[in-house]
Order: C-alpha cells, then sequence, then structure tokens
C-alpha cells in the first residue's frame, strides 16, 4: 500500500463500522483500539495485527451482510473461529474486518438417524460431542485443542487429532457446508447426502485456511460410540524402540484408534505439570488405544502388547477404567502447556514424514540438539508420522530464539527430504507461508492461485495466508519474479 | 484439414505414441481426430501443450469403459489415452500408501497390493460387461462401490495427486503422507471432475490392512419400509459393517446384504449379533450374493445414480416405485443403502425416462439427494439434462474458467454444460 492510499482505506473503514453498527447492532461492532486489540493474534502469539474493526454477527446473515459490505467497499476481511490457531491463520489485517464467529454457537440439529448434525460454525467441537452423546454417537475428529476450538476453524485447517489414525481427518467428515463466497454469494454445498453434483468445492474449501470465503453453517458426519476401548501405555527405552514397535504393530495390520509418542524430555515436561506418573526411566512412552466390537478389540490388544514386548517395552499398562485411561491421556493432552514448566519460550513445530522414517528423523533432529544446542522435546501422533517437535529455547538469552527458529526450520526440511509435508494439521497460515516453495514448485503453486483466483479474484479473503506473494489473478503465470509491477506502482495489491 | 491433421501428428508422435483416430475411439458418438498415448507425466505434458497450441479439445481415456457416461464432449479432437501410463511406482507397505501412474488398472494394483497383506479400498462395482477400469477413471468418475461404507470414497483414500493443466503445466498437490494440510486439497477438486479440469497423470492412494476374516449376512425385506427399519439396525448397532447394501430388483423380492470383515473369532460373533439384529430369514454365508458389486442395469438400459440421506432411504424407494408405475417403466435398484449411494437402471425407452427422471428430481428434495442420469443411449441423453440441478454452479463455472479457459478439457461433459 502507498502513502496515498492509507486515508482513503481509513474513511473506508469508518464507512463500514457506521454501516455494519446500523444492520447488525452497536455490539456487533467493535473499533475502539484499546477493545480491538483483544483480537490482534490467535494461538501464535508472536505474530501480532491490531485488525481495523472487529464484527461479531449474531446469524449467518450477519455475516453475509459483513462480507457483501467488505467485498463492495474493496476491504479485505478474515474469519476467526475461537482463535486457538498455531499457524497465524486469523492473524488479523491492519485494513481489514476480522469476522468472528463466536456468537454463532447454535446447534441446529443432532439427526442420528441420518449420523449428521448441522451446527453453527462457532459451535465448539467438544459441543457436538456432548449433545450426540445422549444418542450413542460423537464427532471423530479431536484436536487437543476440542475443548475450545470452534467448527468453522477446524473446517478451515482441516483439523486433525488423535483419533484421526483410524477415523480420518475433518475432511473426511464434514458433508455439507454454507458458504459465503468474497463476492457475498452465498452457496450451499453438499449436506446430509453424499456426492452432491458438481465438483467437490466442499473438499476444496476444507483446508483452505479461510482464503476462499466464510463457512456459516456444517454439516458434520456423527460416528456411532465403539462398544469397547482398550487404552495401553507402554515405556521403552528410548524411541527407536518404540518406533520399531509402531511400525510392528501397523505392518501387523493392526489399525489403533490412536498412537501417540513422547520422548524422554516431554516426559519431564509433563511430569513436572502433571505428575502423570509415567514408567520411572522411560525414554519413550507409547500410548496406545484400540476400538471397536470388543472381540476385535481383545484379540488386536494383545497383540499390540505382544510387539511392545518384542521391542523392548519394559513396562505396560493397562487402563483398567476411564479414569486410568484419562491418567495416561492426561500427560499427553498437557504436553504443549507442559514445555512451559522446563523452558521459558518454545515453538510448537508440525511436520510429516512417512512412519518408516521416524527413527532416523527423530536421530538427525537430536543431531541438530546437539549442534546447536537447542533442546527438542518431541510429542507426535506416531502412528500417522505427524511430528510435534517443541524446540526449547530463553527469548532473554542473546541469538537463542534465532537459533530455535533455525532449528525449527531444518526440522521442515528435514520432513519436506524425507517425502512429507510441513504441516500435518495446524496448517501454514502466515507462519509457514515462506515454506511453501521448499515443497512445492511454482507451478503447482500457480495452479492453486487458479482456485483462489475463481473463488477471490480481487483477494479479499485472508490475504497474505498460505502462499509467498502469489501472482495476480489473470496474469499469466511463471513470466514475474519477485514483485509484481502493479505492485511496485502502488496500483493493484498482491494477496 | 486433412493436412494440417498429419502436422499435429507428426508433432504429436515426436513426444509419445500418437496415431490417427478409428471408429473405436470415438467418444460417445463423438468422432475423434488423434489419438495419443503418453507413458510419463511428462509425454503428458508435452502432448497437452501441442493440443492447447493448436486448440484440440482433448478427451482423457483409461480403459474405456465409462467413456460414454456423462454428457458427449462437444469435439473431441485428441483422445489422451493413459494405458501405457500402468505403472505402480512405488509401494512403500510399512507406509501404507502406493504411487501410481494414471492408467494403471485397479485391478492390477489390487494384485500387486495382496501379497503385503493391503488393499486399496474401492471395491470394483462393474457395469455388464465392463472390465475394471483404470486409477485415473475411478478419480475422474468418483465411482464407489460396496467398501465406501468402512474406507471412505476416493476422494478420501486419495491423498496425492499430479495433473497435467489444459497448457501442458505440471502440477502436484498433497503427497504421500496421509496427514497433510499443505497448500489446495486439489486431488479432491479432480475427483468426480471427468477430465474436465485436467489430466491426472498420478496418483497416491492410502491403503488399508486386508481383512483376516470376511462374511455376508443376507436377509429378505419386504418394503420400502422395512429396508429402512433394517438400514437403521445395522447402522446403529456397533457391528461396524464393512458394506452394507440393497438390492431391489424390478418385481422381484428384494433383499439387504451386510459385509462383516475382521479377524475370524470377532466375524462369528459379530455375525450372530447381525443374524439376532435381523431376524426373520437372515443367513450367514463366506460368500457375497450373486449381485455383490455388479451395476443393476443391464446393457442397452438407462443408469442413474441416486443419492440420498440414510433416512431418506424408503421415501426414495417409495418414489421410485410410484413414478416407474406411473411412467409404464421397471426400475432396479441396487447400491450402498448405508452410505446413500443407490445406483438404478431402467430401460431406455424414449418418452418415458425424461418424465421418470423429472419427476424423480421433483420429489428428491424429501431424501435429501441428487438424481444422476450416468449412462443412456443417444436418443435418451439428447432429451433431458442428464446431470440435473447444480447448487454452486456460478463457482463451478468460474473454477472451469481458470483451468481450462480455452475449454479444451472435455468441453460440455459435465455438470451445467461445463
Ligand atoms: C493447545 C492447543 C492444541 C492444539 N491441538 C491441535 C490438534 O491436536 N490438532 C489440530 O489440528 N490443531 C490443534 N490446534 C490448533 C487449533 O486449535 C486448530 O487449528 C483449530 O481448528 C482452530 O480453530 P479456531 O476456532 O480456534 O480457529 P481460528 O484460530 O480462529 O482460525 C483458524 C483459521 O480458520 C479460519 N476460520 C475460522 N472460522 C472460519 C469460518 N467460519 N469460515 C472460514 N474460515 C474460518 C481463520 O481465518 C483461520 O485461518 C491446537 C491449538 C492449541 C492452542
Ligand atoms: C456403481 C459403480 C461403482 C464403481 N466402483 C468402482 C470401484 O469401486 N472400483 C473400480 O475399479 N471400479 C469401479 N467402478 C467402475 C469404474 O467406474 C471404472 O473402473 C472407472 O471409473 C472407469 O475407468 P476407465 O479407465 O475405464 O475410464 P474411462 O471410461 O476411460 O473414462 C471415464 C471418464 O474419466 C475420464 N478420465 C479417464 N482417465 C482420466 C485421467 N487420467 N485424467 C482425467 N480424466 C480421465 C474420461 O475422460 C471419462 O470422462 C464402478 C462402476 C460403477 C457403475
Amino acid at each position: 500500500m502507498t502513502i496515498d492510499q492509507a486515508p482513503a482505506r481509513r474513511s473506508a473503514i469508518t464507512g463500514l463500522a457506521r454501516q455494519l453498527r446500523t444492520a447488525l447492532g452497536p455490539d456487533a461492532v467493535i473499533d475502539d483500539h484499546q477493545r480491538l486489540r483483544t483480537y490482534e493474534c490467535d494461538g501464535l502469539a508472536h505474530y501480532k495485527v491490531t485488525p481495523a474493526l472487529v464484527v461479531l454477527p449474531a446469524d449467518a446473515t450477519g455475516v453475509v451482510t459483513t462480507v457483501r459490505a467488505c467485498a463492495e467497499a474493496g476491504v479485505p476481511f478474515v474469519a476467526r473461529g475461537s482463535g486457538t490457531g498455531l499457524s497465524g491463520g486469523a492473524l488479523p489485517h491492519a485494513d481489514g474486518v476480522l469476522i468472528v464467529t463466536s456468537r454463532l454457537r447454535r446447534i441446529v440439529e443432532i439427526d442420528p438417524a441420518n449420523q449428521r448434525a448441522v451446527v453453527e460454525p462457532g459451535v465448539i467441537n467438544l459441543d457436538i460431542t456432548r449433545a450426540a452423546g445422549a444418542d450413542g454417537y460423537y464427532y471423530a475428529p479431536d484436536p487437543s485443542s476440542q475443548q475450545i476450538c470452534s467448527i468453522g476453524g477446524n473446517l478451515a485447517e482441516n483439523s486433525g487429532g488423535a483419533h484421526c489414525l483410524k477415523y480420518g481427518f475433518t475432511t473426511n467428515h464434514v458433508t455439507g457446508a454454507e458458504f459465503v463466497a468474497p463476492d457475498g454469494e452465498v452457496v450451499r454445498l453438499g449436506g446430509k447426502a453424499p456426492d452432491a453434483t458438481g465438483y467437490d468445492l466442499l473438499g476444496a474449501i476444507v483446508g483452505s485456511e479461510g482464503t476462499l470465503g466464510v463457512v456459516t453453517e456444517v454439516t458434520v458426519r456423527l460416528v456411532r460410540l465403539p462398544e469397547a476401548v482398550r487404552t495401553l501405555l507402554a515405556g521403552f527405552p528410548g524411541t527407536d524402540d518404540a518406533g520399531a514397535a509402531t511400525s510392528a504393530v501397523i505392518g501387523a495390520g493392526v489399525v489403533p484408534a490412536a498412537m501417540e509418542m513422547m520422548d524422554a524430555l516431554a516426559i519431564e515436561a509433563a511430569e513436572a505439570a502433571v505428575r502423570c506418573g509415567y514408567p520411572a526411566g522411560a525414554g519413550a512412552v507409547l500410548i496406545v488405544e484400540l476400538d471397536g466390537p470388543a472381540a476385535e478389540v481383545d484379540a488386536q490388544f494383545a497383540e499390540v502388547e505382544r510387539h511392545c514386548r518384542a521391542h523392548g517395552a519394559f513396562e505396560i499398562r493397562i487402563a483398567a477404567d476411564d479414569a486410568e485411561r484419562a491418567s495416561f491421556w492426561r500427560g499427553r493432552k498437557s504436553a504443549f502447556a507442559a514445555v512451559g514448566r522446563i523452558s521459558p519460550d518454545y515453538i510448537v513445530q508440525d511436520g510429516v514424514i512417512p512412519r518408516t522414517v521416524l527413527a532416523e528423523v527423530l536421530h538427525r533432529i537430536a543431531e541438530l540438539s546437539r549442534d546447536t544446542g537447542i533442546r527438542v522435546a518431541n510429542v507426535f501422533h506416531a502412528g500417522d508420522g505427524n511430528l510435534h517437535p517443541l524446540v526449547l529455547f530463553d527469548d532473554s538469552v542473546p541469538g537463542e530464539a534465532e537459533r530455535a527458529e533455525e532449528v525449527s526450520g531444518a526440522i521442515l526440511d528435514l520432513c519436506i527430504e524425507h517425502g512429507g509435508s510441513i504441516t500435518g494439521e495446524h496448517g501454514v497460515g502466515s507462519d509457514k507461508a515462506k515454506f511453501m516453495p521448499r515443497m512445492f514448485t511454482e507451478a503447482d503453486l500457480d495452479t492453486m492461485q487458479l482456485l483462489r483466483c475463481a473463488f477471490d479474484p480481487d483477494g479479499l479473503a485472508n490475504p497474505g495466508k498460505v502462499f509467498p506473494t502469489p501472482r495476480l489473478c489473470g496474469e499469466v503465470p511463471g513470466r514475474h519474479k519477485g514483485a509484481h509491477p502493479l505492485q511496485d506502482a502502488g496500483i493493484a495489491e498482491v494477496f | 484439414m486433412r493436412a494440417a491433421g498429419d502436422l499435429v501428428l507428426g508433432e504429436l508422435s515426436a513426444t509419445a505414441a500418437a496415431w490417427p483416430a478409428g471408429e473405436a475411439d470415438h467418444v460417445d458418438g463423438v468422432p475423434a481426430r488423434l489419438v495419443a498415448a503418453p507413458s510419463t507425466t511428462d509425454e503428458a505434458a508435452a502432448v497437452m501443450r501441442i493440443a492447447a497450441q493448436h486448440g484440440l479439445a482433448v478427451v482423457p481415456r483409461g480403459t474405456g469403459t465409462k467413456l460414454t457416461w456423462g454428457r458427449p464432449p462437444e469435439r473431441a479432437d485428441l483422445v489422451l489415452d493413459t494405458r501405457r501410463m500402468d505403472r505402480i511406482v512405488e509401494h512403500r507397505a510399512g507406509d501404507l500408501v502406493v504411487h501410481v501412474q494414471a492408467g494403471a488398472r485397479l485391478d492390477a494394483v489390487q494384485e500387486h497390493l495382496a501379497p503385503a497383506g493391503q488393499r486399496l479400498g474401492i471395491s470394483p462395482v462393474l457395469p455388464p460387461g465392463a472390465g475394471p477400469g483404470t486409477a485415473g477413471g475411478v478419480i475422474a468418475t468418483a465411482a464407489t462401490g460396496p467398501l465406501r461404507l468402512s474406507h471412505g470414497a476416493v476422494r478420501d483414500l486419495l491423498i496425492g495427486i499430479t495433473l497435467v493443466r489444459a497448457d501442458g503445466t505440471v502440477a502436484k498437490a498433497g503427497g504421500k503422507v496421509v496427514k497433510n494440510v499443505a497448500g489446495y486439497d486439489l486431488g479432491k477438486l479432480l475427483t468426480g471432475s471427468w477430465g474436465t479440469l485436467g489430466l491426472v497423470t498420478e496418483a497416491v492412494f492410502r491403503l488399508h490392512p486386508l481383512p483376516r476374516a470376511a462374511r455376508w449376512v443376507v436377509v429378505g425385506v419386504a418394503s420400502a419400509a422395512d429396508a429402512h427399519d433394517k438400514v437403521q439396525r445395522v447402522v446403529h448397532s456397533q457391528v461396524v459393517a464393512s458394506a452394507l447394501e440393497l438390492d431391489r430388483p424390478a418385481g422381484d423380492p428384494a433383499a439387504l446384504a451386510v459385509l462383516v470383515e475382521g479377524i475370524p473369532e470377532g466375524v462369528d460373533g459379530r455375525v450372530r449379533t447381525l443374524l439376532d439384529l435381523l431376524g426373520g430369514d437372515a443367513t450367514a454365508a463366506g460368500e457375497p450374493p450373486a449381485w455383490w458389486c455388479h451395476a443393476p442395469w443391464a446393457a442397452g438400459e438407462v443408469a442413474l445414480r441416486l443419492t440420498h440421506e440414510i433416512a431418506g432411504l424408503p421415501r426414495l424407494l417409495d418414489a421410485v416405485d410410484d413414478t416407474a408405475r406411473r411412467c409404464g417403466l421397471r426400475a432396479a435398484v441396487r447400491g450402498s443403502a448405508g452410505v446413500g449411494v443407490l445406483h438404478a437402471g431402467i430401460p431406455a425407452v424414449p418418452g418415458a425416462v425424461p418424465a421418470f427422471v423429472a419427476r424423480l428430481r421433483e420429489l428428491s428434495p424429501s431424501w435429501s439427494g441428487d438424481v444422476v442420469v450416468l449412462d443412456a443411449p443417444p436418443r435418451v441423453k439428447t432429451a433431458l439434462d442428464v446431470w440435473g440441478p447444480v447448487r454452486g454452479l456460478t463457482l463451478m463455472r468460474r473454477v472451469k474458467d481458470q483451468f481450462d479457459p480455452a475449454r479444451l478439457m472435455a468441453p460440455g461433459r459435465f455438470a451445467g454444460g461445463i
């Protein structure tokens, strides 16, 4: 943006504030600087931008009104659910409107006969499971943040969780959505039945991180509660053994509901925080949960136990009841927060590798850690190769934050080098846009931009996220490198 | 024209196998001029660039079993045959993934995977007389069979894709890990796109372990209401069926078949539970019923896809009966009642078919589904809109415009004339 444009943008925002206050009511619009700052970041707190305006619509119509007003005024907008994102996806735009869905919390319908729930986008993930429980159903994708994150945010991030190894991710559980395109058009995609005629636009929207429009209603699949659930906790001398056990279990044709690993440093942190009492002296623990028909679960459970012992597990505990199961999970689920007990600052990384290279990659991470003096604690979804290295540092030590950033980036390079991905569930957001060209070619990214241009030719929906400086819509790909001339001239802004 | 064609053929032949099209290369009655059969993504990209330069309309073709599905293309200058792209690029058994070229035949892929105790969770439902299709064809048509209940649709199994755009640009999305949220999910977009957005050249699928035991429980159903009641009992139970299929031949008694897979001890117990649950004449067998994995239409008939919300089943079945009666047709219905995707076959009676389809579409909101004519003889197709109404069409057109601004990829084949 050039200097001359700033006043124009400011007056556009003032106009929008007035217009939306009239349309949605005074308490739906925030433009007071102090109150705006409440929304300056999501779960990734080191990026902060104060939005120009925050709008809290009370219903879908309010969202449509807001998006249309933004489209008319040419003002960018960013959707925000609960703001728990860890990649800066809901980071506001300084000259834009932040559309917060926290008042859209109605569970429209729990429909067990069709195995579906219809909910507003601000509904908290866990609330769907709570509402469906009485009918013997639950909502399967369970991010660790499920007590606070919204289903709209889940859809936008294609969120996963511990149980996604067996049950799949958000994209496998969303069957319909009502959606406002950036020009204000309202589109209903899918519904309670599968395979709506036409392109699978719903599949394209899931995981698009709010860059294609705003979701105003979501239809999700409900899953029947399993007959039996059994959970085991195994202590291993080190991550190599635990990794080998993981491969053996999967190789034997067992698909656990969850398979989670923690290394020594992560265990130390969890013990410090919640005293979870994991096996003393363990260099790694594995939590394996099986669910399904009782006889199946029993037989496979014995098999899992055998593989764990064969690969060096020196202690195996089996949860006798729900309370004990919860205690196994407590250490794992508190791991991120727990790391705060052993390090003043940390970065939560999110990369994916093929399961079979787990041992090798963990060794390389350990080497990186040794070489740089930056400690790395590993907590991860072992079953699907989704690593969450916690890179520990002390911001008060000069240069340490930078070294931690480097280690964190080097881990992503390791993931790419081994055929993996730079993000398994937290998204690209503001944080990893610069890594996209390491994983994808210019042609790959250009092709993704075609989709973006179809939905959002003016680049108003969550600009600046996911993609590093993409080309302008309508521009022939591959010709321009670096800043676009129109951008240099201040005539148009890249998104 | 002739000379120009020869010139293009020369150019094509320099990059890939290519030949002048014959009668067997017609696409649903539309004559083709040329055929090219690249063997790699790079060759396919070169072919596509040449086609783009000359403004040739391209129709991809796998084994050609479903080439008459959808609307006939407006033009088919070049048939791009994928059958030489039939390599299994990599099977990483330990990671439960397989990377194949688009022309790989699904039966060959399954055969390759079986010794490792794995399968691609797509079950072959075959129309009369057709052999198994290719990976690219299954992605492009998004066809699904019985196993969808347990393993999801093609879209759910596809984790990475390589495509060639209309202008010859090669692009990939996703990768070879199951968990991956970097960038847009173009694999989903291409799945069910009927060759209108780009040519799929390679795909990576997630795999599942082959079950050690499998049994089928079959029960007769007396009416639409009875079918509904039994489907509901199975889906709300905790037996975790792998497939739940309904078969209702025109005029003959209907049946429901439930597939149970797992380990022998477990399967036996679940089969007993199912027999109790379904009661009546329910029986268990080690083999599927004869109709399992076969499409319900005969050669030359009209093939329909009827989707529905699970509990909408009785309304859909009653509507089919009532409408068939009014139109003087016999309708056979079969498919994944536990998922909400049924198929139907009706005789290709010229006047009656459009009336049948129109009335079902009118009633379809009561079961929240779509009525699509997958295949029909040309004289029937021209008398109706095979795809029917589409929600979100404006956005779909914009997607098509971006990917294929010159409308060279199977133009006119898809919903809304895309
Ligand atoms: C302690 C902790 C643990 C976590 N564990 C997991 C985990 O296990 N798995 C996992 O996947 N994630 C995890 N996360 C990350 C985060 O919770 C998820 O990404 C979640 O889906 C974000 O939901 P939200 O409602 O907070 O979204 P926000 O942070 O508000 O927004 C996230 C993105 O979604 C977009 N968005 C939000 N609502 C809409 C809408 N209605 N329409 C369109 N776009 C929208 C935003 O623009 C933004 O790009 C964790 C986070 C924390 C803090
Ligand atoms: C109810 C039903 C369920 C089925 N389920 C299964 C199943 O689970 N498993 C199974 O093996 N088969 C299944 N089939 C058969 C399946 O439809 C065919 O195997 C497959 O879809 C067609 O493959 P093909 O190679 O013959 O494609 P073709 O008939 O050659 O082409 C079909 C369409 O796909 C396009 N196309 C083909 N290749 C490409 C490509 N590489 N890129 C872009 N577009 C392309 C063509 O242009 C055409 O529009 C099912 C069939 C039915 C009727």
